[in-house]
């Protein structure tokens, strides 16, 4: 490390964070200090890092810098330096610190810089002075919390070669370049705990909680940036445990012993499925997608829910209710109505599906995302239950969450069952561009029950239009969806892990 | 000066003439026929005399799966709130070949408004919901282009709130909720290369 040594010309202080060469060489902290609110860094620094001669002229009081028979000349009188003939501005003149000269740090980038040989650039947001053919990519870190999956970007620019790796609950991410230029590394929020740039200058670690699954890493490279996107979906193991803490730690259901407290009224997980609501999507005037040879969404609807609800009840003996079983309009927030008033242990809504373009094709399933204020509404699920007396003199506590945002305390488990929807239909039918995603779906989110929504085919694809009459293709997604409820049953029935 | 030295003197003025000419001339035909300085938006309505700023827009990708972010020209607004309508005027316009257009034809903006506290109001007429043809995977492209279109190029918008003819509105056709105010996503945007 350098150290600068004040005279009595000026005394300063040290920056508030040092600053960091970067040669091909290595990194290494570079000395500078504050005067009046002005970076400053030694000549005889810069001189030996960058093999500079420097020649103070002791009767004009300036000073001559050069490299390679180019010359800087600069005065203590002038904020400005005359560059091989031309004279550049600088944010104050050169000073004196006893017997050392000091220069301004914009110095470097506009006097050495232009006379130097090699590629000179002072990065100040991230203090650090890059000298040589190196490659020093910026970094911008993004996390996004809401979920799970808890979502972390890493776009780096300009593109460069980036290599992943997970292991030991560590998500790595390696750039190949000399060094990386990370602007701020976020806190750690949702699944991920910790992110901080890795042990190697060029690699970025991201540390998972113990609730985290396995991550899904993709990476995407256009001429302009590197985007590693990293997905941390909540573990299989934990879904069975309560829904993330809150900040007070969620009262213990009340014993079914005790005489004085019923069951509560929103149970962050039903005991097993004995009622189930299907819903046809649209109806009545809102035909839903039209397919080219017009064929109408709320009709396909209809027929897959009018099997589903007869093979659920016939082979699982789950009570099926449907939100509509003609051709009638049923608004959304009916919908949830008819799926809450039923207690319903789950709920599917069945849609065909629409693209701008007629060549897209196959089953998606789709369950809640939740914005600030769902996610906000889930954390406090627990905090803000009330015990509230009732008829008999008994209390049941009641759980107080915006009526419209039911479905923030079901996420986990609608992401469980919307997962199972996913790899029912792969087995079965043609899979769609996003087979499973998180969308912030209207009618998903006032119930109060795990729910799902699934685009069984795109209308607006010939093939499919055609298919989605076929007796074969309804049987084919219909199976599916029960093969889904089966496989939810049994995980609402198997007791959570202790 | 000697005649030789004369004869020296007139050949570099003669030479330096022609270089100018050619400079001047020839260049300029070479170049002129470039669009615009920057070649890699794609023009849009403004007339080269109407200020403009190059912006990002977003339309469907030719195949139909994602958002494509364009960079095309928008006439200059002054200020956020002018700025905003001008681009959301050109996202409702017919998308750029081989694009796909994500908002229905006859969409009109009403309004466009934001707050202090950085939420904007895109209030859209009508047709943006009557003549949307559905499915979810079409109406969240459709949202998430006016909502990336808005929040990409304003930075002092953090969330977009959808409205139709001046209401609060559930959704455009039945899927994606429009009652809360959207923060950019580009989950659903697929990088493009930089020159489309």
């Amino acid at each position: 490390m350098l150290v600068l040594v004040c005279g009595p010309h000026a005394q300063g202080t040290p920056p508030t964070s040092p600053l960091t060469m970067i040669t091909r060489d290595g990194r290494r902290p570079v000395a500078s200090i504050m005067l009046n609110g002005q970076e400053y860094i030694g000549l005889d620094d810069l001189a030996a890092l960058l093999m500079l001669a420097v020649r103070e002229d002791a009767l004009a009081g300036g000073v001559t810098v050069t490299y390679k028979g180019r010359t800087i000349v600069a005065s203590p009188d002038q904020p400005m330096a005359s560059v091989n003939g031309r004279v550049v501005t600088l944010s104050a003149p050169i000073a004196r610190a006893g017997r050392r000269l000091l220069v301004p740090l914009d110095f470097i980038p506009r006097a050495i810089a232009p006379i130097y040989d090699s590629p000179i650039e002072l990065r100040r947001a991230s203090r650090l002075l890059i000298v040589g053919n190196v490659r020093v990519p910026r970094a911008t870190i993004r996390l996004e919390a809401a979920g799970p999956p808890t979502r972390l970007t890493v776009d780096v620019v300009p593109p460069l070669a980036v290599s992943t790796a997970f292991d030991a609950g560590r998500v790595l991410v390696r750039v190949d370049a000399d060094a990386l230029d990370i602007a701020t590394t976020p806190a750690g929020a949702g699944l991920i705990d910790q992110i901080r740039a890795g042990d190697q200058t060029t690699t970025i670690a991201i540390a998972l909680n113990a609730r985290a699954g396995m991550p899904r890493i993709s990476t995407v490279t256009t001429n302009e940036s590197t985007r590693v996107l990293v997905e941390v979906p909540i573990a299989a193991q934990q879904e069975t445990a309560a829904p993330p803490p809150a900040p007070p730690p969620t009262p213990p259901a009340p014993a079914p012993a005790s005489p004085e407290v019923s069951p509560p009224l929103l149970a962050t997980r039903a005991a097993t499925l004995q009622t189930m609501v299907v819903d046809a999507g649209h109806g009545g005037e809102d035909t839903g997608v039209r397919g080219p040879k017009g064929t109408l969404e709320k009709q396909v609807t209809l027929d897959a829910a009018r099997r589903l609800k007869r093979l659920v009840e016939s082979r699982l003996g789950v009570r099926v209710v449907m939100t509509r079983d003609d051709d009638r309009a049923v608004s959304l927030d009916e919908r949830d109505a008819i799926a809450n008033n039923s207690k319903a242990d789950l709920f599917l809504s069945l849609h065909a599906n629409s693209s701008p373009s007629a060549s897209v094709r196959g089953t998606e399933v789709y369950f809640l995302r939740l914005d600030r204020a769902g996610e906000e509404a889930r954390r406090n699920a627990a905090a803000t239950e009330l015990i509230l007396p009732v008829v008999g003199g008994v209390t049941r506590p009641i759980d107080i969450i915006p009526w419209d945002l039911a479905q923030a305390s079901h996420v986990d488990a609608s992401s469980r069952f919307a997962s199972m929807l996913e790899e029912e239909f792969e087995k079965r039918v043609p899979a769609g561009p996003r087979p499973l995603q998180q969308a912030p779906m209207r009618v998903l989110s006032g119930a109060n029950m795990p729910a799902a929504l699934v685009e069984m085919v795109y209308l607006t694809n010939g093939e499919q239009e055609q298919r989605v009459k076929s007796d074969e293709f309804q049987g084919a997604v219909v199976e599916a969806m029960y093969g889904a409820v089966v496989r939810f049953k049994a995980y609402l029935e198997t007791p959570p892990a202790p | 000066m000697t005649r030789t030295r004369w004869l020296q003197v007139g050949g570099i003025v003669l030479v330096f003439a022609v270089a100018v000419w050619i400079a001047s001339n020839v260049l300029e035909r070479v170049v002129a026929p470039a669009p615009a300085p920057s070649a890699t938006p794609t023009p849009a309505p403004p007339t080269a005399s109407v200020p403009h700023i190059i912006a990002t827009l977003y339309y469907g990708t030719p195949d139909g799966q994602a958002l494509a972010a364009v960079k095309r020209e928008v006439p200059l607004g002054e200020g956020p709130r002018e700025q905003g309508r001008q681009i959301l005027q050109s996202e409702l316009e017919d998308a750029p070949a081989p694009y796909l257009s994500l908002i229905p034809k006859g969409t009109t903006l009403r309004a466009f408004y934001i707050t202090d506290r950085g939420d904007a109001f895109v209030d859209l007429s009508a047709e943006a919901s009557t003549q949307h043809p559905g499915g979810s995977t079409h109406e969240l492209l459709t949202v998430y282009a006016i909502v990336n279109a808005v929040t990409a190029n304003l930075t002092s918008v953090e969330r977009v709130q959808i409205l139709i003819d001046g209401k609060q509105a559930d959704t455009l056709a039945g899927h994606v909720d429009l009652r809360r105010p959207f923060e950019r996503d580009t989950v659903l945007v697929r990088e493009t290369k930089a020159t489309e």
